[in-house]
């Protein structure tokens, strides 16, 4: 449903955030990727999203190429970004400016039950938390059904507890219409909590380095020992990632047992 | 003395800054304490014949005068003389400003085009242009307006550009994200996210305002405060003077004070200490 072809982006300075990156994910699926920091997955997001061009290779979205953005792609930024003269309701219909007024409240008040937020609409965001404050975001993102979602580490600047809650939140909205997601997070068990399939990325330039499959059936149990397996896999390849300069995508099973 | 006055009258709203609520009205009387003050001791002084009073008058004469030209009439005719050209020329130069502002801010080419020789004009001190201005639309209201209206454009037209620039690229990338077209983009995400900066520079370009119409008064005029100022010197009324003096204090603060009360509510999302200020 979403491939990348052979992208790689290279900024004005010179900068090569990424290069040869191949991906491909089916629809409904969860793809996480994780790396350390500058190795190009927000520029990544940034590509699919069409805020910036790739420079070299496609991004292909059932079969045409994304060159900016799109109206069924939705994007829950790093903050809220919310818009701070405009109410809780009316931040979360924001992309819901075509419907009438009546249709738009009920989806918005949908959304905004959903995310536990029910009461909420009249509030300015500066009255919120930075915990509502990313929900209202949610809300907004996926009150207009995408069919796909990209994230760019849209938990990393909450607490723990918050963040829980909040994949609750997500998966229960993920669930209604099961679009396909793309998240940005350097958080793994965030990663194998969400994900169907987490790709480990590699700086400069920002590449593959490996990935891994989740089998996990949805509810997870954070404390299960299959959980844990997979999460101990995850951090071994992402530490592989930070010592190895050389990528090695199709030797993970014979390098498992030397991540130091 | 009065200077005090005056100078208090335009300051007073920065006399109580983020007090307790409880202390804050007795803050803000505590500005008055020293205007007061010293005007009953010249008022003292003045009587007991230890000061002339001609050059420097006392409240009472001050008083009394203010009071005459109002009951006669004279004072709401000066007075609305000089609001009607204040007005005048800062809504020209208001309009002007914003729209210049908004096609220099929101477009390069038009930012090349235009800026240099706006800042190179702004370089230039706007009395200057009195006597052009008097030559090309003659010595009555025209010449009069279009000062006031240069006044104000300058910093109208800086704080719009400015304002425009330095829209956060975040809140702009949320618009792009859901594919907001350029008409729907201004309506939705710029113009609301404008609006803080553009008040404040219409507030500053109305204060601007009051002191062109001053200047443009006393060049040459039969009516408006800022001929009471001349006025009270030919004649050698220095209480006509400070009269109209704070006739102008009263008149800026309320217009501003004005200005202010309308704008707040479309502010109301803002997530600033101003009101407390």
């Amino acid at each position: 449903m979403l491939t990348f072809d052979h992208l790689a982006k290279t900024y004005a300075d010179g900068t090569r955030a990424l290069s040869g990156i191949d991906i491909s994910v089916a629809a409904g699926e969860i793809l996480a990727l994780v790396g350390g920091s500058g190795c190009g997955k927000t520029t990544l997001l940034r590509l699919v999203a069409g805020l910036d061009r790739p420079s070299e290779g496609r991004i292909l979205l059932d079969d045409a190429a994304i060159t900016e953005p799109r109206a069924d792609v939705g994007v829950i930024f790093q903050e809220p970004r919310l818009l701070p003269w405009l109410s809780v309701a009316d931040n979360a219909g924001f992309g819901l400016s075509h419907l009438p007024a009546t249709e738009r409240a009920r989806l918005v008040t949908g959304a905004l039950v959903r995310v536990g937020l029910a009461g909420y609409e009249a509030r300015w965001p500066r009255e919120l938390s930075g915990g509502q404050q990313q929900r209202v975001a949610i809300a907004r993102a996926l009150v207009t059904r995408p069919k796909l979602l990209l994230m760019d580490e849209p938990f990393s600047a909450l607490d723990a507890t918050t963040r829980a809650s909040l994949h609750g939140h997500l998966l229960a909205l993920w669930e209604e219409s099961r679009p396909t997601v793309v998240m940005v997070t350097h958080d793994v068990e965030e990663a194998v909590t969400l994900a169907d399939r987490i790709v480990v990325m590699q700086p400069r330039p920002g590449r593959i380095f490996d990935e891994l499959d989740n089998p996990l059936t949805r509810p997870r149990d954070r404390l299960s020992p299959a959980f844990e397996a997979i999460k101990r896999e995850a951090l071994r390849t992402l530490d592989r990632s930070l010592t190895d300069s050389e990528p090695r995508q199709h030797k993970a099973a014979e390098s498992a047992g030397m991540w130091w | 003395m009065s200077t005090i006055e005056i100078a208090e009258a335009v300051d007073e709203t920065k006399a109580a800054p983020q007090a307790r609520p409880a202390s804050r009205a007795g803050l803000r009387l505590a500005g008055f304490l020293l205007p007061v003050v010293l005007a009953i001791i010249w008022e003292i002084l003045v009587r007991a014949g230890l000061a002339n009073g001609r050059l420097m008058p006392p409240p009472s004469v001050v008083g009394k005068t203010l009071w005459q030209l109002a009951v006669s009439g004279e004072l709401w005719t000066h007075a609305w003389a000089t609001l009607w050209r204040v007005g005048a020329g800062f809504g020209i130069g208001a309009a002007v400003g914003t729209a210049l502002g908004a096609l220099t801010g929101a477009l390069p080419l038009a930012r090349g085009l235009l800026d240099p020789t706006l800042q190179a004009l702004r370089a230039i001190p706007s009395i200057a242009w009195v006597p052009l201005f008097i030559l090309w639309f003659g010595i009555f209201e025209a010449s009069k307006v279009a000062l006031i209206a240069v006044g104000v454009f300058f910093p109208v037209y800086l704080g719009v550009a400015a304002a425009i620039l330095s829209i956060d690229r975040k809140i702009v990338e949320v618009g792009r994200v859901f594919r907001l077209s350029r008409l729907a983009m201004v309506r939705r995400v710029l113009l609301p996210a404008i609006l803080p900066d553009w008040f404040t520079a219409l507030r500053g370009g109305l204060g601007l305002g009051f002191m062109f119409v001053v200047a443009a008064e006393i060049m040459g005029a039969s009516e408006g405060l800022g001929y009471l100022l001349v006025d009270g010197q030919q004649l050698g009324r220095p209480d006509t003077i400070i009269a109209a003096i704070i006739a102008f204090a009263v008149l800026g603060k309320l217009a501003d004070g004005l200005l202010l009360a309308l704008t707040r509510p479309f502010l109301a999302w803002q997530d600033t200490a101003r009101d407390r200020l």
